[in-house]
């Protein structure tokens, strides 16, 4: 066991993937960075120092700098990966996907299906998303609800370093195109991280707290939300199961079912809005497939329906908080 | 470079499969046997042929909607494409493509797309493979005048200048984007070619109804491509004899314009006057040819029609690799 930056989980597996696999490549604005200026490559090492160091060790041709064109860099990605390599783009930030959206949805997504199943495309997406930063309406979204509903993508939402290097691993070494989404403030995070080349697969959620008395349901930075309002919670002897989804495409169900067979009460927490949201999917599925096991209705902490907002009051207030969820949970154990 | 007579023979023959495996199409569309939107590529078909006789499977292209002659011109399958624009499981894609994502990447063809201007992009990603490779492989991307209006179009060139990469963008004018024309939506009033040398790429123009005008350019061109100095770009003049898409009323033409574009743009009519007049081949040599795949498109059809129709179950095949 090492302990390890979130960043640095990142970083780290994508680097001795493309020492173990010369198939691999990354692209993407500024992930070398300082490329024609003074400063020269390597200047900035990418902003969100996931690629430092890549260029001196694999150059040009396996880490290209491009221009601000994030339609060319999914659609290359696309290309790279139908011709047998295993490109890793980075989407700056994930608010990004609307000026790139027809690569991602139109093409990568469904090459194989569209193709009959005779081409693969293992393109990995990467991109910081998330709110936390007054980074405001543009560069701060929880994007998944979008992406998980797209059929032909996996999507990833790793919320410790251990689960970075785990999915990561996974998706570089499968078949099908991956949107791995980073959480803007798990970055500087540092966790354990176990030792070898392990992977973890999707579809298979982690249990971040166990207990018997209410099932909270999360992604990426709101797990950890959800750990906080459980360890409170168990100071008045109520048991939380926290689950971390992990992935969101395919999704856990078998998880989050078994789960709420046993408690009977469940909370989704969901950084995105919560109309046509991951929220109201694991509602749903709780609603079709566990209503016989359900005690109390489900409830949902969501963002408010609006854009991020920038000042700091607003965006404390838009972000689901320990606090939300506390309550939520009390609401839901409350019932008759 | 004077061609063989066998090399004569066999663009010849691609062209005739490509315009004959058309003309099929539009009669089978039009008494509705076959479903779906169908955008057809006959009279450009002196283009698809001209760059693709220059190609091997490790070179790749990246197709457009209407992208029959590119596919055809590439290597895929006759009669699976014919099953596959027929929508069966014994097609190419299995019938979940259809006329507009016939794909198959055995053979470098990564892919009609219903998306204009989508595939530019995606070839550069092909070509920065190909690069890495080294092995002097190019990726080319077909586009029309319409897609040379498009965003991914101009990121595609640019971020294919920046990289060097050996990416070929082959613009097929033929004068109208969907229903509109060119003089209109092309806000430089003047060509395609002059874009992309703004970007920064070697040019080169020609007519493409005309197969020999075409192939000598592109051996030009790939030589270029080939030894290293990047993406470059080529416009090609060229006619389009059917509507934007199968059921278009072609409101928009001119009087007679079909008539005439018919009878002194069709680059398979031209090519017979130029090769026979120049004596490299013959009438009966090229009678045999037309006879031989007039055939080989009946025989396309006919498997086509009888061939395995998709099951409920084939829904959800082929979404992911692994689930």
């Amino acid at each position: 066991m090492a302990q390890m930056m979130y960043r640095d989980a990142v970083r780290s597996t994508i680097f001795e993937a493309m020492e173990q696999d010369d198939r691999v490549v990354v692209l993407g604005e500024d992930v070398v960075g300082g490329m024609g200026t003074a400063g020269g490559p390597e200047a900035i090492g990418g902003i969100w120092s996931t690629s430092t160091g890549f260029y001196d060790r694999f150059g040009p041709d396996r880490v290209i700098d491009t221009p601000i064109s994030e339609s060319a860099i999914v659609g290359a990605a696309g290309g790279l990966a139908l011709a047998g390599k295993k490109p890793v783009a980075e989407l700056m930030f994930a608010d990004f996907i609307g000026v790139s959206l027809d690569q991602i949805w139109n093409q990568i997504a469904k090459f194989r299906y569209m193709f009959g199943g005779k081409s693969t495309c293992p393109a990995i997406i990467r991109m910081a998303y998330g709110a936390g930063f007054n980074a405001a309406a543009q560069h701060s979204q929880s994007v998944h609800q979008f992406l998980t509903a797209m059929p032909g993508l996996k999507v990833v939402m790793p919320s410790t370093p251990e689960d970075v290097r785990g999915l990561l691993r996974e998706a570089l070494r499968g078949d099908d195109p991956v949107i791995f989404l980073e959480h803007k403030a798990l970055y500087g995070v540092t966790g354990e991280v176990p030792d070898g080349d392990y992977t973890i697969p999707f579809g298979h959620a982690r249990l971040a707290r166990a207990g018997q008395d209410l099932t909270l349901v999360a992604t990426g930075l709101m797990v950890g939300r959800c750990e906080v309002a459980a360890d409170t919670l168990a100071k008045d002897g109520i048991g939380c199961d926290v689950i971390d989804l992990r992935t969101t495409s395919p999704l856990d169900e078998e998880a989050v079912l078994d789960s709420i067979e046993v408690t009977g009460r469940l909370v989704v927490v969901d950084e995105a809005p919560q109309r046509c949201s991951l929220a109201t999917d694991i509602a749903a599925l709780a609603a079709q497939k566990a209503f016989a096991s359900l005690k109390a209705p489900v409830e949902m902490v969501c963002a408010p329906h609006s854009p991020v907002p920038f000042a700091a009051e607003l965006e404390r207030e838009y972000l689901p908080s320990a606090d939300k969820i506390e309550a939520a949970a009390r609401k839901a154990l409350a019932w008759r | 470079m004077q061609l063989s007579r066998e090399q004569m023979l066999q663009a010849y023959r691609r062209m005739k499969v490509i315009r004959e495996f058309e003309e099929r199409l539009h009669v089978d569309i039009a008494t509705g046997a076959i479903a779906g939107f169908t955008h057809l590529y006959c009279g450009q078909e002196a283009v698809a042929v001209g760059v693709c006789e220059h190609l091997d499977v490790e070179d790749k292209i990246v197709s457009t909607h209407r992208g029959h002659g590119h596919c055809l011109a590439k290597g895929c399958d006759v009669e699976g494409m014919m099953k596959e624009i027929w929508g069966s499981r014994e097609g190419l894609c299995k019938g979940k493509g259809g006329s507009m994502h016939i794909a198959d990447t055995d053979v470098g063809m990564l892919g009609a797309n219903g998306i204009v201007g989508a595939g530019a992009p995606i070839a550069v990603g092909a070509a920065l493979a190909a690069k890495l490779d080294g092995k002097g492989k190019v990726a080319i991307t077909f586009s029309g005048d319409g897609a040379c209006n498009q965003g991914t179009t101009f990121e595609a060139m640019n971020l294919a200048v920046v990289t060097k990469a050996p990416c070929v963008f082959v613009f097929e004018n033929n004068h109208y984007s969907e229903h509109t024309g060119f003089d209109y939506a092309v806000g430089t009033q003047k060509d395609i070619a002059s874009r992309a040398e703004a970007f920064g790429m070697q040019v080169w123009r020609a007519d493409g109804t005309d197969f020999f005008a075409v192939h000598d350019t592109m051996r030009e061109l790939l030589d270029y491509v080939r030894a290293g100095n990047g993406p470059a770009a080529v416009e090609f003049d060229t006619e389009r004899f059917f509507g934007h898409f199968e059921g278009d009323p072609q409101r928009y033409r001119g009087e007679g314009e079909l008539d005439r574009i018919r009878a002194t743009r069709d680059c398979l009519k031209n090519f017979r006057k130029n090769v026979v007049s120049a004596k490299l081949l013959t009438d009966s040599d090229l009678d045999e040819i037309d006879a031989a795949v007039l055939d080989q498109i009946e025989a396309a059809v006919a498997a086509a029609k009888a061939a395995e129709r998709p099951t409920a179950a084939d829904v959800l095949t082929d979404v992911y690799v692994t689930y």
